[in-house]
């Protein structure tokens, strides 16, 4: 409850925050240079004398932004490949199998980073470079989901009236296969909001003066000694962020696994 | 003897597309090697093709790729573009200190992980639980490099407890606790699922019925079962820390193989970029070989 209620009002901030942000994101000269916390900048300021409240609420558009884009980019391409090679059965079962399993072996950051210096740094390719590296784990889970209700009566049943095979993996796989995605799918959510970021803080992602909370993470680095609250508010934004996302992901598979509420 | 053999040779299959997918990938990356290799310094066109032939860019794509895989099997990934120095040479330079920080992040994740998750899973669905169950999911969704930056400024800027830089293990500390933290949390939760599906197993009860401490039932009896599934994600967790340090190596300036990728994708030294994955994926594949093997050992219906 309190998951839902915070990651509602984080969604409420990223699409109010022309509206409730009290500065232009991206202008300068606002306050001075690395500016503590006062009444009329109640985050202070960076080290453009830019407002970090206002870089904070638009932050999270672009951060929410990367991270549902990656989630779904893993979601679409890796149901569509785990449902293709389940259901097709056979060889194409077997190669593909053993290809998710390979590309299983790349830790996820590496395969991203990996993606990256193919794309070139920048938001999009990030999120990009992560979605893709998303994809193996989502064919897995898809994959084994579907052999398991391939196997089933009704699926035979499918066949035996003469239903295409785009009507059955449509009309009767996919409504089964929709709880499992939906878990997983809210799960991942939080990992990836938290992996884009991390991306934006190596330098890998959103690029200056985008004000991606990761991003805001690695240009307030070197003044944290001086300046902390550079790196505290974004920082907090994000946790709270992820830490919501995490909570309602937990409760919905609780409520939409049968396995996990027995 | 026949499961170890397929597992061998299943790993080595793996190993095989994992390169390949690296391959193609370096090959996809854009600019010309040769031009990236030079860094901006003029040279004449026939330079610049006895440069290709010595690279080998000249030959078939086949021949490139075969001559790659061979490459890669004894460790031999060329100059990096930006020092000359061989690949392998830096990446064995850097690699101790990645495994340095990767063991401090192990060890601090399963002792604080482990603890929580059999704190709650003995005492679950109470106060305990929800606790232990809480500090997990923060574990999980805490920035690594924000905790890092918020660690740094506390425990070694103003209270001077620990270094940030050094070579010595009290410079290993903040670094330890930033990486485990992320283990701790996955781990803690699946020690309490482990130890809740034990408990409510038929041995435990009779081992109650039979008059048992509870000491000694949880230790002797639902511990060794309730560690196996920890176990296979402890060991993944492993490998994967080998290529998850790169942002805790950023955040302390550490020397390391993580902060030699980054560095080597920002300036497109594609070598360096391709060693360290071949490397990082070999690391991964073996010790996922070596959890099967321990998993058999320690499980013996995992044998049949």
């Amino acid at each position: 409850m309190a998951g839902a209620c915070v990651l509602i009002a984080v969604l409420a901030l990223a699409a109010l925050a022309p509206l409730l942000a009290p500065y232009d994101w991206n202008a300068t000269s606002q306050c001075r240079r690395l500016a503590p916390m006062s009444e009329s900048h109640w985050f202070g300021c960076d080290l453009f004398g830019r407002d970090i409240l206002s870089r904070v609420m638009y932050g999270a558009r672009f951060s929410l932004a990367m991270g549902i884009s990656t989630v779904a980019i893993s979601l679409i391409f890796g149901a569509l490949f785990g449902i293709t090679i389940a259901y097709r059965g056979g060889r194409a079962d077997t190669v593909g199998a053993r290809l998710i399993d390979a590309m299983l072996c790349f830790p996820p950051i590496i395969l991203a980073i990996l993606i990256v210096a193919v794309l070139g740094v920048g938001l999009w390719n990030a999120a990009l470079a992560v979605g893709m590296s998303g994809i193996p784990r989502f064919a897995r889970i898809t994959r084994a989901a579907t052999l398991s209700l391939v196997a089933r009566d009704f699926v035979e049943a499918a066949r035996s009236v003469g239903s295409s095979h785009t009507r059955i993996v449509l009309r009767h796989l996919l409504p089964n296969l929709a709880p499992i995605l939906i878990v997983i799918t809210t799960l991942d959510l939080g990992s990836a909001v938290l992996f884009t970021a991390t991306l934006s803080f190596l330098g890998l992602g959103a690029q200056p003066p985008t004000p991606e909370w990761g991003a805001m993470l690695n240009a307030g680095r070197e003044y944290v000694r001086y300046a902390p609250w550079t790196m505290v508010f974004p920082g907090l934004a994000l946790f709270v962020t992820v830490m919501a996302v995490n909570l309602v992901g937990d409760r919905l598979s609780v409520v939409l696994d049968p396995r996990q509420r027995s | 003897m026949s499961r170890l053999l397929s597992r061998l040779l299943g790993a080595i299959l793996t190993l095989f597309i994992t390169w390949s997918v690296v391959f193609g990938a370096m090959r996809l990356a854009p600019g010309d090697p040769v031009l990236l290799m030079l860094q901006g310094t003029p040279i004449s066109d026939a330079a610049m093709d006895a440069a290709r032939t010595k690279l080998g860019l000249d030959q078939p794509f086949v021949v490139q790729y075969l001559t790659f895989l061979a490459d890669a099997v004894r460790g031999d990934f060329g100059d990096s573009f930006r020092s000359r120095q061989p690949v392998v040479k830096l990446i064995g330079d850097e690699f101790p200190y990645t495994l340095q920080l990767a063991i401090g992040g192990f060890v601090v994740g399963v002792l604080l992980g482990g603890a929580l998750g059999i704190a709650a899973g003995i005492w679950p669905n109470g106060w305990i639980d929800m606790v232990c169950m809480t500090f997990a999911l923060a574990g999980l969704s805490l920035p690594s490099f924000w905790i890092g930056m918020i660690l740094i400024q506390i425990f070694a800027t103003e209270l001077g407890w620990v270094p940030v830089l050094g070579s010595g293990l009290d410079a290993l500390v903040l670094p330890s606790i930033t990486l485990g933290l992320f283990i701790a949390g996955g781990l803690a939760r699946l020690v309490r699922n482990s130890i809740i599906e034990v408990m409510a197993q038929d041995y435990i009860r009779t081992a109650y019925a039979k008059g048992l401490t509870a000491v000694r039932v949880i230790t002797r009896h639902a511990m060794r079962n309730a560690v196996i599934p920890p176990l296979t994600l402890l060991g993944i967790q492993f490998a994967l820390l080998i290529g998850g340090a790169v942002v805790t190596e950023t955040v302390f300036a550490r020397p390391g193989i993580g902060r030699l990728l980054v560095q080597a994708v920002l300036e497109k030294d594609f070598p360096v970029v391709q060693g360290v994955v071949v490397l990082t994926t070999a690391a991964y594949v073996l010790i996922n070989l070596l959890i099967d093997i321990a998993y058999g050992i320690i499980d013996p219906r995992m044998q049949a």
